[in-house]
């Protein structure tokens, strides 16, 4: 090179150093990377000998056995699989109850964070002052795991949906809270402006102005958030809220003999959650790209 | 409006009134849809209220349960109990043993001797004599009651009706003011006076630290006993500060051991189940039909199997995470990688890089913002379901709190673990927060997706901001 382009000395030492820095650069770069990867993985294998300690049974002997469970079920529902339908029957009501649970504190909590998203977000709120105390209380919503919020209930209330009804819906609005006021930072000012210049009320100027902006956006969220929900008030069920993951809880608690039961509760619950995440899979592509067109 | 510019003249009223129809259908719909709406909501908010039996529910509720939960949950009591048998005299922080005081001490509104006398200050004064019990109440009187073996609890009553706060019977006698409560029936007289705050919350009884203000503790330190001091607190047996760290760690473990577990055992799975990556297609959707099942079957599910095999505790959640999630992540990562751009991994690939080479310098970097702002967000959001998680195949703040709340009375400790457990959450959904800013500084924690047209939620339909 030095050859070809017989440039002076200084020429050459540039390119030298710009290579050296460059490799040098690569180098501790490389370097870093590794030792980042090294921590990484020793955080990654105490941890798991961590929880491994702590944990009842340990994961080398129960790796082998995962199987065990859902085979004894499977080979019990199959003996009895006359009996599956009228279990499936039996249990449906419970399903509808999961989800009523659902939609119910979905369609509050949803309710509830379209306020919350409004009264937070910069141009809309109705209070503009008050807006880091709505965040404030939209993230203590959604930080609260459902699952507190529904013992206490249960305590004070008795078992039943409504505890889980309330403890998820102060969750989702949170949650949906959260993503609304995302969703309305990117909606035009320019409706409220003229409602305001009309003399619309606070009210009017949402309902009108930017609820049909953003409303296939909440909608959707609404929607997926309703597929999360699902999911939660089967699990509360299992702490005692009511619906099927109640009665999942009492058919594993029986253990053998009624494992025909569980099979069907499983049946009941898998098919539901994936018929519900196709539904609302379909409905939120089609509010997106209506919403585009 | 197009119309109007591109037929000038005559069809112009016939367009104009065309135009107007067309607003009138509209806005009768969309009037009908704004009254049509709200009604379906409320009904159905009517079915919900009577398919829960919610009518019902202020009959079941139980207010005292209220009462107790809430008094309990920012005062304690102390109970002074005087055993009509023996005539001991013992006090008790919420008549636990771990908070009983010494015997023959007491805290200085309670004096002990013969007659043992307890302050409720505001002249409210309960005297456990040898023989009679007399609590003197400001504007009303001495109230006196004798136990006794043979005749049950006499109680001698200032003259007038008997107040509703005041409750006699044969057996027992049960006085309640705004300074404290007394009890008295054969086999014990009891007095009950309530503090605000967390009891014993740094110390308990039995540590010589108990009682002292903050600057003799600070004075202390410094003289060399800053490790006894913390070693009383740390074991302090009300509070349990070890194993509710420990417990919080384990809830964390589990979220952190399932979240990074999913994402690495999902990103080689979810090559097979791409497009442009997995030329086989048997194998493309039986890795997709993977993921939708693993998804499908519910992490309450997979937390009950997984429970069986693993038994209670931290690795059990993390499994039960690690697997819900990979179908998750699955879906996610495969979606993100179908949308990866050619050019550069061509570009790698013209230097003569090897397929490894290519996959890492042409694939994953693009790829990175994705994924780590999804596993961050997951991280976040998985702090919370460990706790859920915990609470049912026990492990972690999850059975801590769900103990604490089935014994019904330790409220002060179930807010305490609430408190913990919101501060929690918030400081992983403020840290994640951060590393996603810092690690993805170019996309500001959004997935890249902005230079496809297509929108974003109908591209990924997992993907959360």
């Amino acid at each position: 090179m030095a050859d070809l382009t017989a440039a002076p000395p200084s020429g050459a030492s540039t390119t030298e150093a710009i290579r050296a820095q460059y490799v040098d650069l690569t180098r501790r770069k490389r370097l870093y990377g590794s030792i980042l990867l090294i921590v990484f993985i020793a955080m990654m294998v105490a941890g798991f000998r961590t929880a491994d300690d702590r944990n009842a049974g340990s994961f080398a002997d129960g790796f082998t056995r995962i199987f065990d469970y859902p085979a004894e079920v499977l080979s019990e529902a199959t003996e009895k699989a006359v009996q599956l339908p009228g279990h499936v029957m039996h249990f449906f009501p419970a399903l509808v109850e999961t989800l009523n649970i659902a939609a119910a504190s979905t369609l509050i909590g949803a309710i509830f964070g379209t306020l919350f998203s409004l009264l937070a977000t910069r141009g809309m709120a109705l209070w503009p002052s008050l807006i880091p105390l709505f965040r404030r209380v939209m993230d203590i919503c959604r930080a609260i795991p459902e699952i507190v919020i529904a013992l206490v209930l249960i305590f004070l209330l008795g078992g039943g949906p409504v505890p889980a009804m309330i403890a998820i819906a102060i969750h989702t609005a949170g949650a949906l809270g959260k993503l609304f006021s995302e969703v309305n930072e990117n909606a035009s000012l320019k409706p409220i402006e003229g409602l305001s210049s009309v003399g619309a009320t606070w009210a009017q100027r949402m309902w009108l102005g930017v609820i049909p902006q953003v409303g296939p956006n909440y909608v959707s969220y609404a929607l997926l958030r309703f597929e999360i929900n699902i999911r939660a008030s089967a699990i509360l069920g299992f702490v005692g809220a009511g619906g099927i993951g109640y009665e999942l809880k009492n058919a594993m608690s029986w253990g053998k003999g009624r494992y025909d039961e569980a099979a069907a509760i499983f049946i009941l619950l898998f098919v539901t959650i994936v018929v519900v995440d196709q539904i609302s899979g379909k409905l939120r592509d089609r509010l997106i790209n209506g919403a585009n067109q | 409006m197009t119309t109007l510019d591109v037929n000038p003249g005559a069809t112009l009223p016939c367009d104009a009134a065309a135009l107007k129809q067309d607003m009138t259908r509209l806005f009768r719909a969309k009037k009908l849809m704004a009254f049509a709406l709200p009604l379906i909501v409320l009904a159905y908010m009517t079915y919900v209220f009577f398919a829960f039996e919610v009518p019902g529910l202020w009959e079941r509720a139980s207010l005292d349960n209220a009462r107790t939960l809430v008094s309990d949950s920012y005062s304690y009591k102390t109970h002074v109990t005087r055993d009509n048998r023996d005539a001991s005299v013992s006090v008790a922080i919420e008549g636990e043993r771990k908070g009983s005081y010494p015997e023959g001490e007491a805290p200085e509104w309670v004096t002990l001797g013969e007659t043992t006398v307890i302050d409720l200050e505001n002249g409210h004064i309960v005297r456990f004599g040898p023989e009679t019990v007399e609590y003197d109440i400001p504007g009303y009187g001495t109230v006196r009651a004798t136990p006794s073996r043979s005749a049950g609890v006499q109680a001698e009553l200032p003259a007038g009706d008997v107040p509703d706060w005041i409750s006699t019977s044969k057996n027992r006698l049960a006085i309640k003011t705004e300074a404290g409560r007394l009890t008295v029936t054969r086999n014990r007289s009891e007095v009950f006076r309530y503090f605000m705050g967390w009891e014993l919350f740094f110390f308990t009884l039995d540590s010589p630290y108990h009682g002292l203000g903050p600057v003799a503790l600070l004075e202390k330190a410094f003289r060399g006993e800053a490790g006894a001091i913390f070693n009383d607190f740390w074991t302090n047996k009300m509070w349990r500060h070890q194993d509710v760290a420990w417990a919080i760690g384990e809830t964390l473990l589990m979220a952190f051991l399932g979240t990074i577990g999913a994402g690495i055992v999902a990103l080689p799975l979810a090559f097979l189940a791409t497009r442009n990556f997995m030329p086989i297609r048997t194998l493309r959707f039986a890795t997709r039909r993977l993921f939708d099942f693993v998804r499908g079957v519910d992490s309450l599910i997979w937390t009950v199997v997984l429970a069986r095999a693993f038994g209670p505790g931290p690795l059990t959640g993390a499994l039960a995470i690690l697997v819900t999630d990979t179908g998750t992540f699955g879906k996610i990562f495969s979606e993100a990688l179908e949308n990866v751009d050619e050019k550069q991994i061509e570009g790698v690939a013209s230097t003569g890089a090897k397929p490894i080479q290519r996959y890492r310098f042409g694939v994953i970097p693009q790829v990175t913002p994705v994924l780590l702002s999804q596993l961050l967000y997951f991280l976040e959001s998985n702090t919370r379901s460990a706790t859920i998680i915990g609470a049912i195949t026990g492990g972690g703040i999850g059975l801590l709190l769900t103990q604490a709340i089935i014994t019904q009375k330790d409220w002060e400790e179930v807010a305490y673990y609430i408190v913990l457990v919101i501060l929690m959450v918030m400081v992983m959904d403020w840290f994640s927060g951060i590393l996603r800013r810092r690690l993805i500084q170019s996309d500001s924690g959004k997935p890249r997706r902005k230079t496809t047209k297509k929108p974003p939620l109908r591209n990924m339909p997992f993907v959360l901001p």
